[in-house]
Parts: C-alpha cells; sequence; structure tokens
C-alpha cells in the first residue's frame, strides 16, 4: 500500500464536473496523504483549479465523494454506512469524518477546517496586513455569537482572547518575514510578499488541509526556495496536510510527497515525484506529443 | 529657465483667460432667448415680453469665471489629478490628528444651543438655530447608521427610509394607540403612556427596524451589487405604499397625527404645576422641549457613533470589511456571508428605526409623505460624499448638504426685481443645486470627502489605508 493510501486525510472519489457541456473533470480519483505535501499538476485548462474548487466547496461536483477526516481515516464500511446517512458529517472513534461535497463552501473552512488560497491572490487589500490575519480568525473569535456582549463592551475577557489572536498573527508575520509591515495596508505588498501573507492568513485558521492554488506562479527564485522552506514547516511544524497545485517544477519535484497529474479532466498518473517524472504519458503531456512518440523522446532525453 | 517657467505661465494665463471668454460669450449667445426673453402676463392679461439682460450677463460671467477658476487651480497641467488631498484639513481629521479634534468637535455639538440661545438673543429667536441642529443631527444618524451597511459592509441599500419609515411608524401606532393607554392607565396612572410613550417604544422601534431588516435581508441578500439596489429601491416603495394603502392601521395618506409629545423622562413639557419649567424654577418657555430635543437627538448619534466604532473593532465588524473587500475569501475563511451580511442590514435598520422614532416624536405627526424615494436618495448621498465608511466624513457631507440645503432658503437677495423677481423661490431650486454639487464634488473627489480607511488594530503605528486600496463592495 502507499504511504497516502494508510491513512489519507482527503480521499476523493470518482470526482467529476460539468459545466453545461464542457466536462472539466471527468472520474477523478485520488488520497492525500495525512502529514504530506501533495502536488496536483497538469497543462493549462487540466481542471486542477476546478477540483480544488470542489475540495473547497465552492463548486458543487456533478459526481462523486470527497471525504476529509480529522484524527485518522475511517474504514471504507465507515464511510460507506455515512454515505447512505445522507448527512455531511460525523463523530467516528478516532475524530471526525466530513462530506465536503455536501457542504457550503464556509462549513468546509470552518468545520472541516480546509484552507486555501487562490490563482490570483485575494487579499482584503484595503485592510492593513495585521487586519487581514485577524479576519482569518474570525471564527475562532466569535464562537459566543457575531455580537458577543464581551466584545461589545470590551470586557477583559474579549480583550484577552483578542491579545492571543494578535500574538498568532505575529507569530506568522514573523515566520513570512512580514512583521515590520503588519501596519501597512496589504495591497501596497510587493507581489511575493502578497503571496506569503495569503498563505499565512490561510494558517491563521487553523486548517488541517491547506489547498494552494499556484503558490509559486510569479516569484523569482530566491522566493520561491523560500516559499519551499515556509510548505515544509507548514507540514512538518503545524502538522498541517498541504495540497498543492503547482508550474514550476523545482517546486514540485523538490517538495512534494506525491504527484497527481491531470490532463483534460483526467488522471494521467499518480505517484512519487520520481515516478511521475519518468512517466511516458506525463512526459506526453508536458511536451504534447502523441503517445507513440513518447518512447523516441524518452531515449532523446535520456530517461 | 525663470524666462521659461514665465513664458510657459503666461502662456497658461492667456489660454484661460481665450476659454473662459468663449465660455462665457457661448453661454451668453444661449442664454439670450432662454433666459433673456421671459414671457410674463402684461397688466391686460396678455403675454408681454420681458428682457432680462442683465441675468444673461452674471450667467455668462459666472460660467466665463468658474473656467478661468478652474483652469487656474483644478486644470494646471503640471498638478496629477487627484495626487494630493484637496482638502488637507479634512484628511487630517481623519488622521490621528482627528482624535484631538473629537473632543472639540463634541463639545461644540454640546454647547451649541447655548451658542445659538446667545448668538439670537434668546430663547425664542434661537428657535430656528435649535430646530436646524435636530435637522441637521437627525440626517447626520441615518447617514452612519447607513454607513453601517453601504460603507462598512459594502451593500448598496436603496430603501434606507423603510426602516425610517418602520421605526417613525411604530412609535405613532404604540405611542397614539388608547387600548394601551388604558391598560397602563389601570395600572400606573392615568398620564403613565403619554409621558412615558417615547422612551419605552424608542427601543421597540429600533428592534423592530431591526426585525424587518432580517425579514427582508434574508430573501434580499442573496443578490448582489445592482440586483440587491434594485430591490431594496422596491422595498422601500413597497413599505410606502402600504403605508398609504393599509388605512385601517396606518390612516393612509392622511396620516397619524395624535402622537404625544416627548417629556423629560416622565415630566412633562407644560406650563402648569408639575411641568418641566415649574419643576425647575425655569420660566415656562416652549423651546424648553425643543432644547431637549436636540440634546436627544444628540445623544442618539452620538450612540450610534460609538457603536459604530466598537462594531468596526469586533470581529463582526472586521468581517463587513472583509467582505466588502472580497467576498469569496471570506467563504474561504469560513465566515458566513449571509449571516455577517444580516447582521450589518439589521443593526444599520435599528439605527434608522431609532431615528424614525425621534423623528416622529419631534414633528408629531407621521405620514407616507415622509418617507419617499427622495429620503433615502439623500441619505445615501450624505454617505458616498462624506466617503463610505468614514463617519467624520459622513457627519461634516451630511451638515454641507442638509445644512446647506437649508440655507438656500435664505439666499433673498435672488428676489431681487433685477434678478428673478419677488415670486422667485430658491429653495425651490435645492435639488438643482444639490445635484451640481454633488457632480462637483465626484469629480474633484470621487471617493468622497474623506477617502482614506483608518485601521482598527495596530502593532506600532495606526497608519491610514489610501482610498485607492479600498474596495467599494458589489453586494
Ligand atoms: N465556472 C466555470 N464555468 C465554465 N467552465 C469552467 C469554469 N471553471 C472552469 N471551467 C473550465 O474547466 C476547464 C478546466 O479549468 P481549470 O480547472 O481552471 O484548469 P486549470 O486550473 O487546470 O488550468 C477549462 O476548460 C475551463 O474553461
Ligand atoms: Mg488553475
Amino acid at each position: 500500500m502507499r504511504p497516502w493510501e494508510q491513512d489519507p486525510i482527503l480521499a476523493v472519489d470518482r470526482l467529476s464536473m460539468r459545466f453545461g457541456g464542457l466536462v472539466a473533470v471527468s472520474d477523478v480519483s485520488f488520497r492525500v496523504g495525512r502529514g504530506q505535501v501533495t502536488a496536483v499538476i497538469g497543462p493549462n485548462g487540466a481542471g486542477k483549479t476546478t477540483v480544488f474548487n470542489c475540495i473547497t466547496g465552492f463548486y458543487k461536483p456533478s459526481a462523486g465523494r470527497l471525504a476529509l477526516s480529522h484524527g485518522a481515516a475511517p474504514s471504507p464500511s465507515e464511510l460507506d454506512a455515512l454515505t447512505r446517512t445522507g448527512r455531511a458529517a460525523a463523530r467516528t472513534r478516532k475524530g471526525g469524518v466530513f462530506l465536503l461535497e455536501r457542504l457550503p463552501d464556509h462549513k468546509v473552512a470552518s468545520a472541516a477546517r480546509v484552507g486555501r488560497t487562490f490563482q490570483n491572490i485575494r487579499l482584503f487589500s484595503g485592510m492593513t496586513v495585521l487586519e487581514n490575519l485577524l479576519v482569518a480568525q474570525h471564527m475562532g473569535l466569535t464562537e459566543t455569537g457575531l455580537l458577543s456582549p464581551a466584545a461589545l463592551l470590551n470586557l477583559p475577557s474579549w480583550r484577552r482572547r483578542e491579545a492571543a489572536a494578535v500574538e498568532r498573527a505575529k507569530t506568522w508575520l514573523e515566520r513570512i518575514h512580514l512583521i515590520h509591515r503588519a501596519d501597512d495596508p496589504a495591497g501596497d505588498l510587493p507581489y511575493g510578499d502578497q503571496r506569503r501573507l495569503e498563505i499565512a492568513r490561510a494558517m491563521c485558521a487553523q486548517p488541517v488541509l491547506l489547498c494552494l492554488d499556484e503558490p509559486a506562479a510569479g516569484l523569482n527564485p530566491r522566493e520561491s526556495a523560500a516559499l519551499n522552506e515556509l510548505l515544509l514547516s507548514i507540514r512538518d511544524a503545524d502538522a498541517t496536510s498541504v495540497l498543492l497545485i503547482e508550474h514550476d517544477m523545482s517546486v514540485v519535484m523538490g517538495i512534494s510527497d506525491h504527484v497527481v497529474v491531470l490532463e483534460y479532466g483526467r488522471k494521467i498518473a499518480d505517484g512519487t515525484p520520481e515516478e511521475v517524472r519518468t512517466d511516458p504519458r506525463v512526459i506526453a503531456a508536458y511536451l504534447g506529443v502523441e503517445e507513440d512518440a513518447v518512447e523516441a523522446i524518452e531515449a532523446e532525453v535520456g530517461v | 529657465m525663470h524666462e521659461a517657467t514665465a513664458a510657459a505661465s503666461s502662456g497658461l494665463l492667456a489660454r484661460a483667460l481665450k476659454d473662459a471668454a468663449a465660455s462665457a460669450a457661448i453661454t451668453a449667445l444661449l442664454l439670450v432667448p432662454l433666459v433673456g426673453m421671459h414671457a410674463t402676463e402684461g397688466p391686460s392679461g396678455a403675454l408681454v415680453l420681458k428682457y432680462r439682460f442683465g441675468l444673461v450677463a452674471i450667467f455668462a460671467l459666472l460660467v466665463g469665471g468658474l473656467r478661468l477658476g478652474l483652469h487656474l487651480t483644478v486644470w494646471r497641467g503640471d498638478s496629477a489629478r487627484g495626487a494630493a488631498p484637496r482638502f488637507p484639513a479634512l484628511a487630517r481629521l481623519a488622521g490621528p490628528a482627528g482624535d484631538a479634534a473629537k473632543p472639540v468637535f463634541f463639545a461644540v455639538l454640546l454647547l451649541y444651543p447655548l451658542l445659538a440661545v446667545l448668538g439670537s438673543g434668546g430663547l425664542g429667536p434661537s428657535r430656528y438655530w435649535i430646530d436646524l441642529g435636530i435637522y441637521i443631527l437627525t440626517y447626520v444618524m441615518l447617514g452612519w447608521g447607513l454607513n453601517i451597511v453601504v460603507g462598512l459592509a459594502g451593500l448598496l441599500d436603496l430603501g434606507y427610509v423603510a426602516f425610517y419609515a418602520v421605526g417613525a411608524y411604530t412609535f405613532a401606532l404604540l405611542a397614539g394607540s388608547v387600548p394601551i393607554s388604558d391598560f397602563f392607565a389601570g395600572t400606573l396612572g392615568a398620564d403613565f403612556w403619554r409621558l412615558w410613550s417615547f422612551w419605552v417604544c424608542l427601543p421597540l422601534s429600533g428592534l423592530l427596524a431591526a426585525l424587518w431588516g432580517v425579514i427582508l435581508g434574508f430573501p434580499v441578500l442573496r443578490l448582489r451589487g445592482d440586483y440587491l439596489a434594485i430591490v431594496t429601491l422596491a422595498f422601500g416603495e413597497i413599505i410606502r405604499l402600504v403605508l398609504i394603502n393599509w388605512v385601517d392601521l396606518t390612516n393612509g395618506g392622511a396620516g397619524i397625527a395624535s402622537i404625544p409629545p416627548i417629556s423629560f423622562f416622565g415630566i412633562p413639557f407644560s406650563s402648569g404645576e408639575g411641568g418641566f419649567a415649574n419643576l425647575f424654577g425655569l420660566e415656562f418657555n416652549p423651546m424648553h422641549r425643543n432644547i431637549f430635543l436636540y440634546f436627544v437627538i444628540l445623544a442618539l448619534a452620538a450612540l450610534t457613533a460609538v457603536a459604530t466604532i466598537r462594531l468596526r473593532r469586533m470581529p463582526v465588524g472586521r468581517a463587513w470589511e472583509a467582505l466588502r473587500e472580497d467576498e469569496i475569501a471570506c467563504r474561504s475563511l469560513g465566515i458566513n456571508t449571509t449571516l455577517t451580511k444580516l447582521t450589518a442590514f439589521s443593526i444599520g435598520a435599528m439605527f434608522g428605526g431609532f431615528a424614525g422614532a425621534f423623528f416622529a416624536v419631534r414633528i408629531r405627526f407621521v405620514s407616507p409623505e415622509s418617507f419617499t424615494f427622495m429620503e433615502s436618495a439623500v441619505i445615501l448621498a450624505i454617505v458616498v460624499l462624506g466617503g463610505m465608511g468614514s463617519q467624520i466624513g459622513v457627519a461634516v457631507s451630511a451638515i454641507l448638504l442638509i445644512g446647506g440645503m437649508e440655507m438656500l432658503r435664505n439666499l433673498t437677495f435672488l428676489k431681487d426685481p433685477w434678478l428673478f423677481g419677488p415670486d422667485f423661490d430658491p429653495s425651490l431650486y435645492r435639488m438643482l443645486i444639490f445635484g451640481f454639487a454633488m457632480v462637483a464634488v465626484m469629480a474633484w473627489r470621487p471617493r468622497g470627502l474623506v477617502s482614506s480607511r483608518l485601521a482598527t488594530i495596530f502593532l506600532k503605528e495606526r497608519k491610514k489605508v489610501s482610498g485607492d486600496l479600498v474596495r467599494e463592495g458589489h453586494g
């Protein structure tokens, strides 16, 4: 059994997504290992962002099951039992199971604890860096209700909680080296900093699974290396599993434990970075040649 | 070097003068038939032409002068448009310096009745100024209330007057209700309801308006942008039509007149024994009630301001602003956007309801005519002109707009026979001038008077976020 199949944090089963007549994702299944970095790669238009939007609740998939587990993965029979009940979530012996396709987007984030970033950065650009990180902790701060009297009257109990939230934000700002810009508007930051801030903002919500849509796009090599380090520290120090879409092969090969390759909405390969790199279908997809020409190319590039 | 700049500036002046002269000439030509010749009824009843070339000349000079002014100030080639704040004083008001200015501002508001009485020489003559203060403060409060919805949450609400109406009618109906009055007459004294109705109904009016906000918001807040604007506009009109047509409850277009006056927390403002003046050893004067009304609306407006400041620093307020910035990002962070919008909508509605109850107790008469779309438009104009989200901006723009429109009434020199004649009523043109003013301010400062946003929390230094970065929301 492959490492990511032993205890997957997310099991994607037969996921399909149609937009009218266009089939953007077709019958895709894969596992995201707990505590691993999983990369989804593929040419433009392959359906990677669509898969992300299904996982994070922004699209309702046309078909398929997305089972996210806290604690430890349920057995297949437990999962099937939950699917049949029609409920979206269940508490298990080991933690909880969430069927993401049945949850509204904000519940995917708040209850199932899936965080995400966007292909085109979506920061609150008119708010400061610190405010961005506090908005991310909204759910933790509003447990007692949106209009909690303690917050309205600024009671000490509320002030303590807010101070803790600021403390968490500061920790993250130090990790992404932006503490000196805490009071600046997020929209004023350079592009690379905005990318890191968006990741920190998602992490402030304390997700168990972090989905990153092309985090290295537009970064220079130095920033890209810093990003790799950040992602590895998220995997190791924060015990958050990472699922990322990436074009930059140095990021994919350097940090991922597991790579899933999509092309035209279908999964064409799934394995360790080495396996995928040498897979003739992947080479064909990336170089855009017919399959029978692959061998010739393989010989040429020497794999 | 010097010569070059001198030549450039003289060239500029020449061009400006030429353009100004040309505009003035075109204006004069256009206006000779339109304004210069005026058909009126002669003494025998027949139409006669009256010539008003003096007026044409004034218009032409105004246009020429204005264009010259614009050329020499705003349109100067070298000044980058919109680069520097054009009202540095206002910009400073919104900044940290504003923190020092706020107590002064508040002190002036507290002392305003005293200043009015001293300035106009007595309680009686001060009536106009006190009433004007009440009138403006009502709009400041309404502006601040709507600011929560439009400025903070970025939800374009064109039907805010509906909540003002709900508040006013809630108070009018409850206070004028005979069964309620009789009920309290049996338990707490014959005069209880007459004296205390406002203080009991004020919170009720706000709560009911908030409830209406929830009821309306639930289906409507799925819509975004223009659709939301249209539906809220329709809702405002529906409320008014219901008020007109549900004659059994609201007395239709005739309105409700039997609203008891405000009391000083149970002490009536009456001339007799036990009245306010008698109790406090003052000489009776009907102005006491007006001054008290002034302080009530000042307190209500202050409540709105303080609540907004507090809410902005709470998670819900930050979520409102985040929603205005990017709704999709909010959802990815687990924020329930429908619920968050609903709180903004209903809290804004609640302050509208408070203001409505105040309106009813001040005028002591409510009718559907007071709650037309025009009211919504004026309140929205105050918010947009002030700079969405800025409380100081909204207050200043309410003072400018409402006070300015009121001042137009006083332009009696326009009635000079040489100008418009004694039949001219400048207040009829208020809306026209109001429109011009709006266009002018929007051209100058498209983000409103105070366009920057103040951060709600900071580590080292509270910085201003320039208006260019702040989004206006889209739904
Ligand atoms: N909301 C949508 N409506 C219609 N078509 C869509 C939508 N989102 C994505 N698609 C289509 O689905 C396909 C896959 O897109 P996407 O998932 O963005 O690809 P990738 O992220 O791999 O580049 C594309 O053909 C795209 O046009
Ligand atoms: Mg994409």
